[in-house]
């Protein structure tokens, strides 16, 4: 199968060797058109972010107002912070200049004359491969003002790296545009949306690293051949990234839509001892996870994993075999969004903190049941009461978990009830403890 | 004890400042080069900072506070991180990171008292599929066994 994102081919992340395969091509191309007609090819393609969403690529571009007498921005997200998530550092290394040719058309589409590249700062190794991409193309006359004249072109645009300092939060796109403006990471509340006013107060789009690296592709092969590969209606190759209990882990670039049980026994090699698996989560830590008994015919893209009652995410598989305690997993996975919280909102900051502390609870030995529905509780109480998003990835996994896995949580929990008075307050919040449970 | 940057990294500073419109944006990579000269960012740097970029010195202090990667005390010349995040943690990441406390007698973000090595227990640090993994400093080691971290560690300086 032919791969989009990262190609095979030997040492491409040299600009010599990036162009002899017809590198920069694209981006000739693209600017002989109308920004009109790139965003109706990107758009006709169907090629959707990859950076959790999944939301169309073109559509998102087409947001962004055509008069205006701001600047434009384009952020390219490069946080790569979620929990099983390795992919993007891959573009960094392999293909560091596709993604910067991305970047040109992208913004060409958009009207935008600045880019930002967020990267995480734990990737210091991937910002400084990053650097030398970018100083290799503006060297060789691609980025920057002298584009013009290697193009033949009235647009120009720069582009820069901003390193992250370790925050998950700056993953989000209005964190990630306070970041680069030099505040806390605090995420925006939205509307207005970054389209109308985003870094600066001026209209921008913000996509992630392997979304713009799928574009060049694109414009060279046609929208036609992209939307014939892999799942229909979320086309393309995805970047799967597969971790945890799997003979052969790492970043595999195939076709959307594969089948989750392929990608774990053939593509990754299968679980070793060949043990079963117990739990899978698909998508990145904040997806909801998928028991191991029931993967059967589940495929990998938005569509088919929204039916199997998750999320695409970020296309990064965690596999847990059998003698995985799943409590544990749990309660590492609460103390991150406990730890990534920003503290803005406070379902989010308390609510993570609940969460975390119950789960400890339970670890302890001195759960109940009731802990079990109260963690579902004030996982409902968070979900959609918040700023941004991390609130539903810190209340999916446990809503998920505990509801899907309710057997193998009550093995934890202490059928000797310590609370020997009926709390008022519980029974009102229909979390109490039934009397008859209640041993003296 | 006054802070100062060197000329070099006063023109590294002039080189961010460029990227952004505003100079305020060139904070996180202006604390990134104090934080490099200096090990960790006190009260006199963050004061250097705010002149230097003309900046106000809150704004400095509220980044600083914010992102885990700056420090406001001194660290180990090594900084062993080790992730115990979902992935690492189904390999052995959290084996690890209490051998490596052991190893240095010291607790999450701790300083080994001749200040050579400190300690962190990070978050998931993009290199899932390489699990188990630590850093220190900027390089990341992946697929580790505790053999190959005390190989590693044995070697360090
Ligand atoms: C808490 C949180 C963390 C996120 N982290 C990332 C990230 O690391 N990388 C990324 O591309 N998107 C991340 N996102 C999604 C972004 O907000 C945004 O939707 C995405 O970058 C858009 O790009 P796309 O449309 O190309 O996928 C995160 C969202 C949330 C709520
Ligand atoms: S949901 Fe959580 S992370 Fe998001 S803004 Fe609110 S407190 Fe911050
Ligand atoms: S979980 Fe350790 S690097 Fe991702």
């Amino acid at each position: 199968m032919e791969k989009i994102v990262l190609p095979e081919i030997k040492d491409l992340h040299l600009i010599e060797v990036y162009e002899n395969n017809g590198g920069y091509s694209a981006a000739k191309k693209a600017f002989a058109r109308s920004t009109d007609d790139i965003i109706d090819e990107v758009k006709k393609s169907g090629l959707r972010g990859r950076g959790g969403a999944a939301f169309l690529a073109g559509l998102k571009w087409s947001f962004m107002p055509k008069t205006t007498n701001k600047p434009k921005y384009l952020c390219i997200n490069g946080d790569e912070s979620e929990p099983g998530s390795f992919k993007d550092r891959q573009i960094f290394e392999y293909n560091p200049h596709q993604l910067i040719e991305g970047i040109l058309i992208a913004s060409y589409a958009i009207g935008a004359n600045t880019a930002y590249i967020y990267i995480r700062g734990e990737y210091h190794k991937w910002v400084k491969m990053m650097q030398k991409a970018l100083d290799d193309a503006y060297a060789k006359g691609y980025v920057g003002d002298a584009m013009k004249a290697t193009f033949g072109t009235d647009f120009s645009c720069n582009i820069y790296v901003h390193k992250g300092a370790g925050a998950y939060i700056c993953g989000e796109e209005s964190s990630l545009m306070n970041s680069i403006e030099g505040h806390r990471g605090y995420p925006r509340v939205k509307p207005p949306f970054p389209a109308q006013n985003g870094l600066w107060g001026c209209p921008t789009t913000i996509n992630n690293v392997e979304t713009i690296t799928n574009v060049p592709w694109i414009i060279n092969n046609g929208w036609q051949k992209f939307a014939s590969i892999g799942a229909e209606k979320h086309p393309g190759t995805i970047l799967y990234g597969i971790s945890g209990h799997v003979n052969k882990p790492g970043v595999y670039e195939l076709p959307s839509g594969m089948l989750l049980t392929e990608l774990i026994y053939e593509v990754a090699g299968g679980v070793p001892g060949d043990k079963k698996i117990k739990c899978v989560i698909p998508g990145g830590s904040s997806m909801p996870p998928l028991r191991g008994d029931q993967l059967e015919g589940i495929r990998m893209d938005a569509e088919s994993l929204k039916a199997a009652g998750s999320a695409i995410g970020t296309a990064g598989i965690m596999v847990m075999d059998e003698d995985t305690d799943l409590l544990k997993v749990l309660l590492r996975i609460a103390k991150f969004y406990h730890h990534e919280s920003c503290g803005q909102c406070t379902p989010c900051r308390e609510g993570t903190g609940w969460l975390e502390k119950i789960l400890k609870r339970l670890a302890s030995g001195k759960g109940t049941s009731s802990d079990l529905d109260l963690l579902i509780t004030v996982a409902n109480n968070i979900e959609g009461n918040t700023i941004c998003a991390l609130g539903d990835a810190a209340a999916w996994p446990v809503k998920f978990m505990v509801a899907r896995f309710r057997d193998e949580f009550e093995k934890y929990v202490n059928k000797e009830i310590q609370l020997p008075v009926k709390n008022k307050v519980h029974a009102m919040r229909g979390t109490a403890v039934p009397l008859a449970d209640i041993k003296h | 004890m006054d802070f100062k940057f060197t000329e070099e990294n006063l023109q590294r500073i002039e080189a961010a400042r460029k990227k952004y419109p505003t100079a305020l944006a060139a904070v996180m990579d202006t604390v990134y080069i104090a934080q490099e000269q200096n090990g960790y960012i006190s009260d006199e740097v963050m004061s250097e900072i705010a002149d230097v970029l003309g900046i106000d010195k809150v704004n400095v202090l509220s980044v600083v506070t914010f992102y885990t990667m700056y420090h406001t005390k001194p660290m180990g010349k090594k900084h062993i991180q080790v992730c115990t995040n979902v992935s690492c943690m189904l390999r052995g990441g959290q084996e690890l990171y209490e051998m490596v406390c052991e190893r240095y007698g010291v607790s999450n973000m701790g300083v080994t008292e001749d200040g050579k090595v400190s300690v962190e227990e990070v978050e998931c640090m993009g290199a899932c599929g390489y699990a188990p993994m630590i850093a220190i400093n900027e390089d990341f080691y992946e697929n580790l066994t505790k053999e190959k971290v005390n190989e590693i560690l044995d070697a360090l300086q």
